[in-house]
């Protein structure tokens, strides 16, 4: 095409999460692991947390699913880094959304995919923490 | 970049001969062909020559069997409303392939929540075949239509269309035959197919949008579903969108004329596409037929485990390749095409799906840029994907080539999400 503007299915920002992903990968030694699936559409989503004095000290991220699912796991790890476990836990998946510049409405939903791996990656961690500590 | 476009089931570029007999409609030849004077009259002899052209591309008895329309979706509703609302006397039951198009579909729907039809739904097997015999069991003495696609828009099987006319012939039922995704690519002869219904879509052959075809044997009634004047012998009002006409009618000639290279060229294309998708990379799975007699020569649709399509066709696109995908991501109702659930296909691979469709001007170079392209977007997508990190653990097993190892990647998936993917 000769036109000069580029035609992206999504905006700059997700196209760079999409293209460039941060966090990407795994945590050998996570002190939380969360998997969790979209009965909707059949994504997956897995985010690995390394906690440490009940903050998020780095995460990791690995997606089976779109371009915004992809885009929005990168976010969401990128944004939580530094943060407490009770910040996680109200954590909502509009901070994604709007970190990301918005999402096709029918998108909406991998940006909750990354807010309730996070979350589950939380459970995780609290529960092996109450195994140690008993 | 290199560009290569490997969607020509969605649509293709005009073809500039086509452009060129279209231009002077435009402009000077801007009569309406209902008008009595020359203004007028020119243009009905350029839209007569545009109707026999489409009829010798289809073997048509007559050209007055030609209804334009806007589009291939027109033309469905018209083939099925437009039938039923002439023969309802006769009956109200409807039998079609569980894989055909929307818009024959839920042109169906239609008539069975406004206007008291019920349809029977024909299973296809796992390439997408129809048994005709299915058909037979289907009808009954309620039945006025069969609707049965010629080619799958989708996975691009071939039906049976010759056996299943004979069986509508026996029981004295219409037969409407979409060929969208075949005209042009692959022979049509009305006569000989024994259809009395036929629908093609010319922007799929190099011709113009917002211009489609029903092909309509004498034998078959349908009333207008667009109600005015009596154009197109009273079965579609409105003028005539007449420069798309004139358009299609030379790139039905065109295609006739050049169909035997377009299929040998496209086919070529294709067998070293298949097989260099094959050779190249692991887990990947045809979807429909191999390319041979039972599939239309010009596509391939694709199923990569452990990987999504709509990530795929992004990835494809940023690196200049156009292709389509079946996957829910891409749809806005976010389920996977029917057409690979009737086929039952596993969810996993569906998800994994990616459509090529080639064309005219693909090249040897494009197919072998493709092959390259598809195994690096392939390699990465894994090296992201959970499911994929898992089956090298040995925690999930392939489903195109299982290892007997944990859990199917459906299963994995369904505990993982709480509850099984539709």
């Amino acid at each position: 095409m000769s036109d000069q503007k580029e035609y992206t299915l999504y905006n700059d920002t997700v196209m760079d999460h999409f293209m460039n992903p941060r966090n990407m990968g795994d945590l050998p030694e996570a002190d939380g692991v969360g998997e969790v699936g979209a009965a909707a559409c059949g994504d997956i989503m897995k985010i690995s947390l390394k906690i440490r004095d009940g903050k998020i000290e780095d995460a990791r991220f690995k997606t089976f699913g779109c371009g915004s699912a992809i885009a929005s796991s990168s976010m969401a790890t990128e944004l939580i880094k530094g943060r407490t476990i009770d910040e996680i836990k109200n954590f909502s998946n509009q901070e994604v959304v709007d970190a990301l510049g918005g999402l096709p409405p029918v998108k909406i939903h991998c940006s909750v995919l990354a807010e309730e791996a996070l979350k589950a990656a939380i459970e995780d961690y609290e529960k092996k923490n109450a195994a140690v500590a008993k | 970049m290199k560009s290569v476009y490997l969607d020509h089931q969605a649509s293709t570029p005009l073809l500039p001969e086509a452009f060129e007999a279209m231009r002077p409609y435009f402009t000077e030849a801007f009569g309406s062909p209902s008008s009595l004077h020359r203004f007028g009259l020119r243009v009905r002899d350029g839209v007569k020559t545009a109707r026999e052209q489409i009829a010798t591309l289809i073997n048509a008895e007559s050209p007055d069997d030609i209804i334009f329309t806007s589009g291939g979706t027109e033309s469905a509703n018209l083939a099925i409303k437009g039938f039923a609302d002439a023969n309802e006397r006769k009956g109200n039951h409807i039998v079609l392939a569980a894989t055909e198009h929307p818009s024959v579909i839920n042109s169906i729907e239609y008539l069975e929540k406004h206007h008291g039809f019920t349809s029977t739904k024909v299973p296809v097997n796992e390439i997408g075949q129809i048994d005709p015999q299915t058909i037979r069991a289907a009808i009954t003495d309620k039945t006025i239509l069969v609707s049965v696609h010629l080619v799958n828009h989708d996975i691009g099987t071939i039906e049976p269309i010759k056996e299943i006319s004979k069986i509508t012939q026996e029981k004295g039922i219409s037969l409407f035959v979409d060929a969208v995704a075949a005209a042009g690519w692959h022979p049509i002869d009305v006569q000989s197919l024994g259809c009395q219904l036929l629908s093609l879509s010319p922007h799929r052959f190099y011709g113009p949008k917002g211009v489609g075809v029903l092909y309509r044997s004498r034998k078959a009634r349908v009333t207008s579903l667009i109600h005015g004047g009596v154009q197109e012998n009273g079965r579609r009002a409105g003028t005539e969108n007449v420069p798309a006409i004139i358009g299609a009618g030379v790139a039905a000639e065109v295609a006739l004329r050049d169909m035997g290279d377009r299929i040998a060229h496209v086919s070529r294309l294709q067998k070293r596409l298949y097989d260099g998708l094959m050779n190249r990379i692991q887990y990947i799975k045809l979807n429909g037929p191999v390319p041979g007699t039972d599939r239309i020569c010009n596509s391939l649709n694709w199923s990569t485990e452990f990987i999504e399509g709509e990530g795929q066709l992004l990835l494809f696109d940023l690196n200049g390749i156009a292709v389509a995908s079946g996957s829910s991501c891409v749809s806005k109702s976010l389920k996977v095409s029917h057409v690979l659930s009737a086929i039952g296909l596993d969810h996993a691979l569906a998800q994994g799906n990616i459509i090529m469709s080639l064309g005219k001007d693909n090249t040897d170079d494009d197919v072998d840029y493709v092959v390259e392209t598809f195994a690096k977007i392939v390699d990465r997508l894994r090296t992201m994907s959970p499911m994929w990190q898992e089956f090298q653990e040995h925690k999930i097993d392939s489903v195109i080539s299982p290892t007997g190892i944990g859990q199917s990647f459906t299963e994995r998936a369904a505990s993982v999400s709480g509850k099984p993917a539709h």
